[in-house]
């Protein structure tokens, strides 16, 4: 092992094998989901405008966190603040504009759940539920930071659970993303 | 650690270079105040939660064990009454006899708790627990309370799980793949109404444990090694362990992905897996459009991994036993990994051979059955340097190394099988008989036990500075080994003839019948091999009390850094510091020397391997 070379520290290891995981995850979903598209009884939908802003805002909140941890890394603890609570808005923002996506299907008579459902309505909501549980799992992580940064052990600047918080922000809007070229273009 | 002790670690270590590596683990040694909740239960020490995942998987190991006793009574002796099981099962048991309710959830818990409970979790998150920071040279895992949570899951799955035996309607018995419909549809059965739902919230929660661990195991393993282990000084324990966790954490969540539109169809009223269904006394259900076959897929994708998460760490402790007791170096250290490698990846690519008989596409059927074929290259490779391993070695026959000998015959044998049941050709006739039962009860079930006995004896004087006795060892490894081949070698011949798999009862099929002798005799051996178990565990729990006391620090004589530790190590298992590595793991019978450590520097004039 030499000494010059700067390992990843292991938690952030953990986090990004974590999200390898993650990927299987939505990858097992994404591969069922065009097994099951290729099969009979598939009902083609357009998806609903709301979720054009609802990427919108996830995109705009990997900047808020991105300025985040700029303010954080620059001591500038109120801007950090600042910055950190805007994320969790657009974080929910991100999740409520999910919810109104639902009820608009739902509005136009496409069932997500119950008898008359079909798959593909379903499958959104399975694959675009689990991704806002991830959502609000970032939320909450970002939530006991925020609080953190009140607490005296700051005084240490520690940047790493800011900079976990920040890949793995990044990384389920990445993932997003990815749902939505895949739902909007394959689905 | 505390939280909050890592961070202030970390600070220190933030802006500095790798060598603070050490001082942000040198923390081992600070005095604790030590609780009897904080040590025992609540433990963050890896060495104690392996001990919590070995002892919670032996539990699981007598139940379900006990359980394929009781179904085997069925199968031995169908037109026989035993008050007893009355007395034992309740309602189960009507006048002495098992009911065919009774025996699926029998079948079926005994299959998902081997399976999952005691091979995975019991094997990989026993030794991976046990043996990564030990032989990496770390003070713990990379992060003890992810590992601590990881256990915590396991445990509270094992709870839901137990308690799913005791409702009204009894266990899950749709057998431990759980294909819908038969797990979708509450009406379908008694067993797939608060059973499955028991089942599968036992069976999230411990993927989620799986997870938790498995990310902790490859961080450990790629973060935390002493200064001088490279990967390829490991000893092939950890690789194993490292590969094992991979598959976990590349197919369990697929898994989940599975059992949540499971949950789905069973709650929401969705048509993932169903369509055209009639119940009877329900009527025809509205479900239109769903697939069976694509959960088949979504199992399988982690269902044939998942064999090797069982297998893989098994054969890593084999290796290191086998190279120990030979005092020879294991043959083709280079090989033994790249066969290791072969296997994970393949094992990605084979799954559908479980699912030759589903009307999948022939020619994608050719396609699985070549990639299934291959992996009897990387087999037949590890056969190979095992045998050479042991080949003119001064072999010493300890019960550790009979059981790794052990795991070897029943891996050659099991393989074999494996072999005709990759041929699409073949498996349409065998699918679903005796004989894939006797493939991977003696390539999977037994040889992976063998793996863990193998470990359990070999690494109990590192656990509690005792030894286990011998002669009991000895007992329990001759017993078990005839005993294993004794009841699934027949079976194969029941296979071929055609019996079925999960079937209550044979007496009264004409050309079943013949078996009925037979299926007599495989129930008595399999009590007998049960008993040899009880053996083991009041060895196993006698020793830790009153066993032989262990009084060197090596006693096995074998090179890697598990024995440079005090022979009952502390929270951080070296008092010092971490010993630097300057070999690797088998440099047994070296230029006329026996054995050298790892942490022996490597002399002027010496060649490395
Ligand atoms: C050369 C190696 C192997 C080949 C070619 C092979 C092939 C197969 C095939 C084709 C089946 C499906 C049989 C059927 O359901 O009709 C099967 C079943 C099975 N194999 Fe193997 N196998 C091999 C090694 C192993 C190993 C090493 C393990 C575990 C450690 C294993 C565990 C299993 C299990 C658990 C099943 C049955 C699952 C079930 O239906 O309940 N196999 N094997
Ligand atoms: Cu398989």
């Amino acid at each position: 092992m030499s000494t010059e070379k700067k390992k990843a520290h292991p938690y952030k290891f953990i986090l990004w094998v974590g999200l390898g995981s993650i990927i299987m995850l939505f990858a097992g979903l994404t591969s069922a989901y065009i097994v099951k598209k290729g099969q009979a009884n598939w009902l083609d939908f357009e998806l609903p405008v709301v979720f054009w802003y609802s990427t919108l805002v996830i995109l705009l909140s990997s900047v808020t966190m991105q300025m985040a941890l700029k303010k954080f890394k620059e001591r500038e603890m109120g801007q950090y603040r600042g910055f950190i609570t805007l994320t969790v808005i657009l974080g929910l923002v991100f999740v409520v504009t999910q919810m109104m996506g639902f009820s608009a299907l739902e509005a136009n008579s496409i069932a997500l759940t119950g008898p008359r459902s079909n798959s593909a309505g379903s499958f959104l909501l399975v694959i675009a539920g689990l991704h806002i549980l991830h959502v609000l799992g970032g939320v909450i992580a970002l939530a006991i930071i925020f609080l953190r940064a009140y607490s005296v052990k700051t005084k240490f600047y520690n940047a790493l659970p800011v900079e976990l918080a920040s890949i793995y922000w990044h990384f389920v809007d990445i993932l997003w993303i990815y749902l939505f070229v895949f739902l909007q273009f394959v689905g | 650690m505390s939280n909050e002790a890592a961070i202030i670690e970390d600070v220190h270590v933030k802006s500095a270079t790798i060598h603070d590596a050490h001082g942000h683990q040198d923390h081992g040694h600070h005095e604790h105040h030590e609780t009897f909740l904080s040590k025992y239960v609540f433990s963050m020490d890896h060495k104690m939660i392996a001990k919590q995942f070995l002892i919670t998987g032996m539990v699981w190991a007598v139940l379900g064990g006990l359980m394929s006793v009781l179904f085997r009574l069925q199968l031995g002796y169908p037109d026989a009454s035993f008050p007893w099981l009355e007395s034992l099962l309740g309602k189960w048991a009507k006048g002495g006899q098992i009911t065919p309710e009774a025996y699926y959830a029998l079948v079926t818990t005994h299959g998902t708790v081997l399976v999952f409970f005691v091979l995975t979790a019991g094997l990989s998150g026993t030794f991976a627990n046990f043996l990564i920071p030990l032989q990496i040279g770390a003070r713990d895992m990379a992060s003890p309370f992810l590992n601590m949570l990881s256990y915590w899951f396991f445990f509270i799955a094992s709870i839901v799980m137990l308690s799913s035996m005791f409702v009204e309607t009894g266990p899950f018995s749709g057998g431990w793949t759980a294909y819908p419909p038969l797990s979708a549809l509450g009406d379908a059965s008694p067993g797939s109404k608060t059973g499955m739902d028991l089942w599968i919230i036992a069976m999230s929660l411990f993927i989620v444990s799986s997870l938790l661990g498995g990310l902790n195991y490859i961080a450990t393993i790629l973060n935390m090694r002493t200064k001088g282990m490279s990967m390829t000084r490991l000893p092939l324990t950890i690789w194993a362990l490292f590969f094992t966790a991979v598959l976990g954490v590349l197919s369990f969540p697929v898994l989940l992905s599975g059992m949540i539109l499971l949950i789905f169809d069973r709650n929401f009223g969705t048509s993932f897996y169903l369509s055209d269904i009639f119940v009877n006394g329900v009527g025809a259900l509205p479900n239109e459009g769903g697939s069976a076959i694509l959960y088949q897929h979504l199992f399988w994708f982690l269902g044939h991994p998942e064999v090797y998460i069982i297998l893989l760490p098994a054969m890593g402790m084999v290796s290191e036993i086998m190279s120990v007791s030979s005092r020879k170096p294991i043959f083709g250290y280079m090989a033994m990994l790249g066969s290791l490698f072969a296997i994970a990846a393949l094992a990605f690519l084979v799954w559908a051979h479980h699912m030759f008989v589903t009307g999948l596409n022939p020619f994608l059927g050719s396609v699985f059955v070549l990639l299934t074929l291959l992996i009897a290259v990387p087999s037949a490779i590890k056969v190979f340097n095992w045998l050479t391993t042991l080949w003119r070695g001064n072999i010493r026959f300890t019960p550790g190394m009979l059981f790794a000998i052990g795991f070897v015959s029943l891996f050659i044998s099991g393989g074999l099988t494996g072999i005709w049941l990759g041929n699409a050709a073949l498996d349409i006739h065998l699918h679903d008989t005796y004989f894939v039962i006797a493939h991977f009860h003696i390539v999977m079930g037994v040889a992976s036990m063998f793996g863990m006995f193998a470990g359990v004896y070999h690494w109990f004087p590192k656990m509690y500075g005792r030894f286990m006795n011998n002669t009991l060892g000895y007992i329990h490894f001759w017993v078990t080994m005839a005993g294993a081949y004794l009841i699934f070698w027949p079976m194969h011949y029941e296979g071929l003839a055609g019996m079925p798999r999960r079937y209550f009862d044979f007496s009264i099929w004409e050309s079943f019948k013949q078996f009925g002798e037979l299926n007599k005799f495989i129930t008595i051996v399999s009590m007998i091999v049960f008993a040899a178990q009880i053996l083991f565990l009041i060895n196993f729990f006698y020793s830790i009390f009153k066993g032989r006391k262990v009084t060197t620090q090596n006693p096995w004589e074998a090179n890697t850094l598990e024995w440079t530790t005090p022979i009952r190590p502390g929270h951080g298992n070296w008092p010092g510091e971490i010993p630097e590595v300057h070999r690797w793991a088998y440099d047994y019978g070296k230029d006329g020397k026996d054995f050298i450590q790892q942490t022996t520097p490597v002399g002027a004039d010496e060649s490395t391997h």
